[in-house]
């Protein structure tokens, strides 16, 4: 296996340079996920209004994957509609099912795309989800608190 | 004149002629397996053993007349007596097989409540059980939940910045009050190996019960029972060259005698009615159902490879493999070594930082090199948080490990360097 198709640039661009990173308030509802096989926690925070995701900020401790994809979430999530922050949600995971046989859309991942890598080592693909379990743990509770209804998928 | 007596010695050579898996290529790089505290590899005999029982004499054992399930029965029984002897064991009733650490420790948890017939067992509000910051999880969590059964409270030893067991308060913690005192032999995470006999005289001293976790002890030195001086020992088969699912609880005789059964069911019975049944005598009374026949015989097959080399002579391989493996890793300036530095009371499980690293990303690049090590927080979450870190890299050897194999752990956290730098 080649560690730089695992640790590319993007994903170690994202470790050493987090973006979004930090607690901020208000917030809707906050969620800590743990992986407890290795240690890792984060904290993170959803704000939701108006149907978007107006803030996603969160605190993490752990391994340059689990970090780095905390920023990569907060880049595709913040000011999205929660539509399509689920939507990315269920792309990511399902890169991340894909023991590396699943071709993602860039055009929905963006930076995501780099975590292809990833789904090649099973025992790395909990660091990379941690965020997003976080992430969609606080969503579905920010917008049940915010009385906000999820768009019904249209088609 | 005095003559020196040679220290034993192994010849790592043709040690590792007899493990087929050492041979292999991982990631393009030979195999540098490092993970021996987490598993031990398995060498021919112990496979070929396992082999042809399945091969020769497969059968139940202790219910047939027929001759493969005497056969059976004396393969299973000959590895208890095997084990036994290992151990320092006074008899091969004192042994019971389970199938790992984790069992045992459980087995003899469960024999303590507060309705328990024999005193020493009895535990309720006012008792106390006092354990260590260093345990292992499974050396941790049965004594909490039976804390939480029947009202004990649970206390513990803590640990020293440099990684030995905490003995400061050794009089205030083990009291009349403690009941148990249950202590890890050889630290899973530190590499420390414990002071087990001073801990063993104050808790005799006010009447409590010893347990030793003895699952990287057992392995790794030469044990003896006697000489310990604990009531109970846990050790586990698959640390020790011997198949997965098969371990070994030692108790006094007396103790084994006066606890209740663990698991009910077939084997464990010495005579059932509907209204009610009666138990066999120990060993047989911990081991319901069909035990794991071709594992144990693993075991005793593991048990008669490690005598031949001798246990003396492993113990001596790896106290030189710690003292290269610690004086490798000071030259790698950004690692900090979590348990002893020193030589004293210190196996060759070896636990580190990497400053900026996080384990899982040093892990992942040791193994693009070839190098097999454990990365976590090693079951031992207290300990990690004792030491301020999430998790640690954690080098562990054996009889079969070499300089060779140090050395490309340091090559390789060079490269651990280079990508995170």
């Amino acid at each position: 296996m080649q560690l730089d198709q695992l640790y590319q640039e993007i994903i170690l661009d994202h470790y050493k340079h987090p973006r979004g990173c930090g607690l901020r308030a208000p917030y809707g509802a906050e969620a800590h996920h743990v992986n407890p096989t290795c240690g890792d926690e984060i904290t993170l925070r959803v704000r939701v209004g108006g149907g978007r995701v107006e803030d996603c900020s969160y605190d993490a401790t752990g391994c340059s994957i689990s970090q780095a994809s905390a920023s990569v979430l907060f880049e595709l999530v913040e000011g999205a509609s929660v539509e399509e922050a689920l939507r990315d949600h269920g792309a990511f995971a399902e890169l991340m099912a894909g023991r590396g046989t699943v071709e993602p859309d860039e055009e929905v991942l963006q930076d995501a795309v780099a975590f292809v890598g990833v789904a090649r080592y099973p025992a790395r693909v909990k660091c990379a989800l941690l965020p997003w379990m976080a992430f969609k743990d606080a969503l579905l509770r920010a917008v049940g608190a915010a009385d906000e209804r999820i768009p019904a998928k249209e088609g | 004149m005095t003559r020196t007596i040679p220290a034993p010695t192994l010849d790592v050579d043709r040690v590792r002629a007899d493990f087929p898996i050492l041979a292999r290529l991982v990631n393009g790089h030979p195999l540098a397996y490092l993970d021996s505290a987490a598993t031990s590899q398995k060498p021919r005999p112990v496979l070929d053993a396992v082999r042809e029982y399945y091969e020769r004499h497969n059968a139940n054992v202790a219910r047939s007349v027929h001759t493969l399930g005497t056969e059976a029965t004396e393969a299973y029984e000959g590895a208890r007596a095997k084990v036994a002897g290992f151990i320092g064991a006074g008899s091969a009733d004192e042994v019971v097989f389970t199938k790992n650490s984790t069992e045992s420790i459980n087995l003899v948890a469960h024999a303590f409540s507060s309705m328990a017939a024999d005193p020493r067992f009895r535990l309720g509000p006012g008792d106390e059980i006092v354990v260590s910051e260093m345990e292992h999880h499974s050396n941790l969590v049965p004594w909490q939940l039976l804390c939480q059964r029947t009202g004990a409270k649970l206390r513990w030893f803590g640990i020293t910045e440099a990684g030995r067991l905490d003995l400061t308060d050794l009089d205030r913690l083990v009291t009349e009050r403690t009941k148990l005192v249950a202590l890890v032999h050889y630290s899973n995470i530190l590499g420390t190996i414990n002071p087990t006999a001073t801990v063993v005289a104050r808790a005799r001293q006010v009447g409590a019960l010893t347990l030793l976790d003895a699952s990287q002890s057992v392995p790794h030195l030469p044990v003896d029972v006697g000489v310990l001086g604990a009531d109970f020992l846990a050790f586990t088969g698959h640390k020790m060259c011997a198949p997965t699912g098969i371990g070994g609880l030692w108790a006094r005789a007396d103790l084994l005698e006066a606890m209740p059964p663990f698991l009910g069911g077939g084997s464990m019975i010495e005579t059932v009615l509907m209204t009610g049944s009666t138990y066999a005598p120990p060993p047989a009374r911990f081991e319901a159902g069909t035990p794991p026949v071709a594992k144990a015989v693993g075991l005793g097959a593991a048990v008669d490879y490690l005598r031949g080399i001798g246990m003396a002579a492993v113990a001596e391989h790896e106290k030189r493999l710690t003292a290269y493996a610690l004086d490798a890793l000071a030259t790698v300036p950004e690692i900090r070594i979590i348990g002893p530095t020193d030589l004293v009371d210190r196996g060759a499980t070896i636990s580190f930082a990497f400053a900026g690293v996080h384990p899982h990303d040093v892990g992942q690049v040791l193994d693009a090199q070839g190098v097999q090590v454990r990365v976590g927080h090693h079951c031992a979450r207290p300990t990690c948080a004792r030491f301020r870190v999430p998790a640690t890299t954690r080098a562990s050897c054996y009889l079969y490990t070499t300089t060779d194999e140090i050395d490309a752990l340091v090559r390789a956290l060079a490269v651990v360097r280079k990508v995170f730098a």
